[in-house]
């Protein structure tokens, strides 16, 4: 059920496109597209206008929130056995709820009257962006050798049905 | 520029300090009725200001040891189209905003009801409610302070000019060739310090009032919790038939100028450009992605719904065919 909702081609092209963007335009708070000439591409203008970035990264969480509850009541309300969920799985549910997080907390700093500690910022950042490089590489691992995000629920015979 | 300094430390000598007397210990008791978590503001009379730059030189003598040491020469950056910003060899410059000054004066020739008036108006930070500077710095270097003082940190900002560019007003200048980028990776990231006016912030945590307001000799400037500040503006903008900017700009900033004659006209009249500063509408920058933050609280409400009901919306199919459980409880081996 949410094993294979999860499968779906355009569910996963989905969330794929979604973390693409997020990443992209988080990247874009840092001010690296223009000084490295990617802003001057054409079309690519948008990449170095803060504002635009940090308006398109919080439509990302929008989406990116919206789509972790989904997952997460998914799986809780899979009956009668839960899937369970592969190590790979875990650290990548894990760095997620991280970066959600953190972003989020970020986001409240945002608005006015929210004075955080300047040390809490900066941990909050560190932490935003060094679960992003870690949540990358992990997906760029599993990408790679192929590693769901789910075991099967039964050794063999699922894969025909699937 | 030397004829006008001159000028200046002639009148700082003698009208600052018997100015400074009298407007020092009412502000100050208003930087103190200030704590307990309401901002301070600023009110800017414009038509008190006579241009004198006592304000100029008091910033100066209370900020230098804060200024940027910038290291020569500058290391080379990659790719080198980051341009190097020097002003180091020139920080006696008054006549905008630089790394070394962090306060000028704004002179402007208008009308007032038919008859030409020259008009000089301070300017630095605004020091906005809701700091885009701050709140948009990737790294924490810009920060806030509960009463809304807001300022760069010099050992840690790296000097990107994120908090320029995101500044309505274009406020935070850039030294080249200091602080923290030198230790990391010089050549590839990051490009000096950013600076500006930090409202004396430590002055102010100490009771006193910033320097540039303790030295005028006109008290063109009073500081004071924000409401009071903000009721002050509307009263003297009232009495003289004034104009009021800072109050909404920017969704509200803590610095609030009355001027004689409308902004747009000041505007027009001001000198404007790099390290001057507009006296234009400001729209508020932080307001538009602020409001997505809604988004954000419902979207998992909307997550949990449509997985919960496509979960009811199963069951139910499944009580209605219970051939169609047989079929899934053999492919998934249940039993
Ligand atoms: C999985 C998705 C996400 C990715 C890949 C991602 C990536 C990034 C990156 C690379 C940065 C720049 C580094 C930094 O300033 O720390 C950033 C900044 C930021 N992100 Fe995310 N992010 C994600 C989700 C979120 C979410 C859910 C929020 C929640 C609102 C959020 C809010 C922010 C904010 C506010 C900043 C700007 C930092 C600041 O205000 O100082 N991000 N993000
Ligand atoms: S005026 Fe510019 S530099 Fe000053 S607080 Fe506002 S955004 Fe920051
Ligand atoms: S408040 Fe302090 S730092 Fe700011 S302009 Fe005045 S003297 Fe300079
Ligand atoms: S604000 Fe006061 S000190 Fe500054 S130039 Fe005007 S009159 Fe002189």
């Amino acid at each position: 059920m949410t094993t294979r909702n999860a499968a779906i081609p355009p569910v996963r092209y989905g969330y794929g496109l979604l973390m693409f963007l997020l990443a992209l335009t988080g990247f874009a708070q840092m001010p690296i597209f223009k000084r490295y000439y990617i802003a001057d591409i054409p079309g690519l203008g948008w990449l170095a206008m803060f504002h635009v970035t940090h308006y398109l990264h919080y439509i990302g969480a929008v989406l990116i929130l919206g789509l972790a509850a989904y997952f997460v009541t998914a799986y809780v309300r899979t009956r009668p056995e839960r899937p369970k969920l592969t190590p790979t799985g875990y650290l990548r549910a894990g760095l997620i709820g991280v970066i959600l997080v953190t972003g989020l907390l970020l986001a409240a700093k945002n608005f006015p009257g929210y004075v955080f500690p300047p040390a809490a910022v900066i941990l909050l950042d560190l932490a935003h962006l060094g679960s992003v490089f870690a949540f990358i590489l992990t997906a760029l691992y599993c990408w790679a050798f192929s590693k769901k995000w789910i075991d099967s629920p039964s050794k063999g015979d699922v894969k025909g049905v699937n | 520029m030397a004829i006008q300094l001159s000028r200046r430390s002639f009148l700082k000598g003698s009208l600052a300090a018997a100015g400074a007397v009298a407007a020092t210990s009412a502000p100050a008791a208003a930087v103190k009725g200030a704590k307990g978590g309401r901002q301070l503001a600023t009110l800017i009379d414009i038509n008190k200001c006579i241009g004198c730059g006592a304000c100029v030189e008091a910033c100066r003598d209370a900020n230098s040891e804060k200024y940027p040491e910038a290291k020569k020469p500058f290391p080379k950056m990659y790719p080198n189209r980051v341009p190097v910003e020097d002003w180091s060899d020139d920080q006696y410059a008054s006549d905008r905003l630089t790394p070394y000054n962090w306060l000028f004066i704004q002179e402007a020739v208008v009308d007032v009801d038919g008859e030409e008036r020259f008009l000089s108006v301070p300017r630095r930070c605004m020091h906005c409610v809701n700091p885009p500077c701050v709140k948009l710095c990737p790294w924490g270097a810009a920060q806030q302070y509960k009463n809304g003082i807001s300022r760069i940190d010099k050992d840690i900002c790296l000097g990107g000019s994120k908090c320029r560019k995101v500044c309505p007003w274009h406020i935070p200048q850039r030294q080249t060739g200091a602080g923290l980028y030198l230790e990391l990776l010089p050549a590839f990231a990051g490009n000096g310090i950013m600076t500006k006016c930090d409202r004396c912030y430590d002055r102010v945590a100490e009771g006193g009032v910033p320097a540039c307001i303790e030295s005028c000799p006109e008290g063109a400037q009073i500081i004071g919790p924000r409401d009071e500040i903000v009721r002050k503006a509307h009263q003297l903008a009232d009495e003289t038939g004034g104009y009021i900017y800072g109050e909404t700009e920017n969704g509200g900033t803590n610095t609030l100028y009355v001027s004689p004659v409308p902004f747009k006209e000041l505007n027009k009249a001001v000198d404007k450009g790099k390290g001057r500063p507009h006296f234009k509408p400001a729209e508020n920058t932080m307001a538009k992605a602020n409001n997505l933050v809604l988004g954000m609280a419902i979207a998992p409400i909307a997550g949990i719904a449509a997985a919960w009901g496509k979960q009811i919306v199963a069951d139910n199919k499944k009580k209605e065919k219970p051939e169609h459980i047989d079929r899934e409880g053999t492919d998934h081996d249940h039993a």
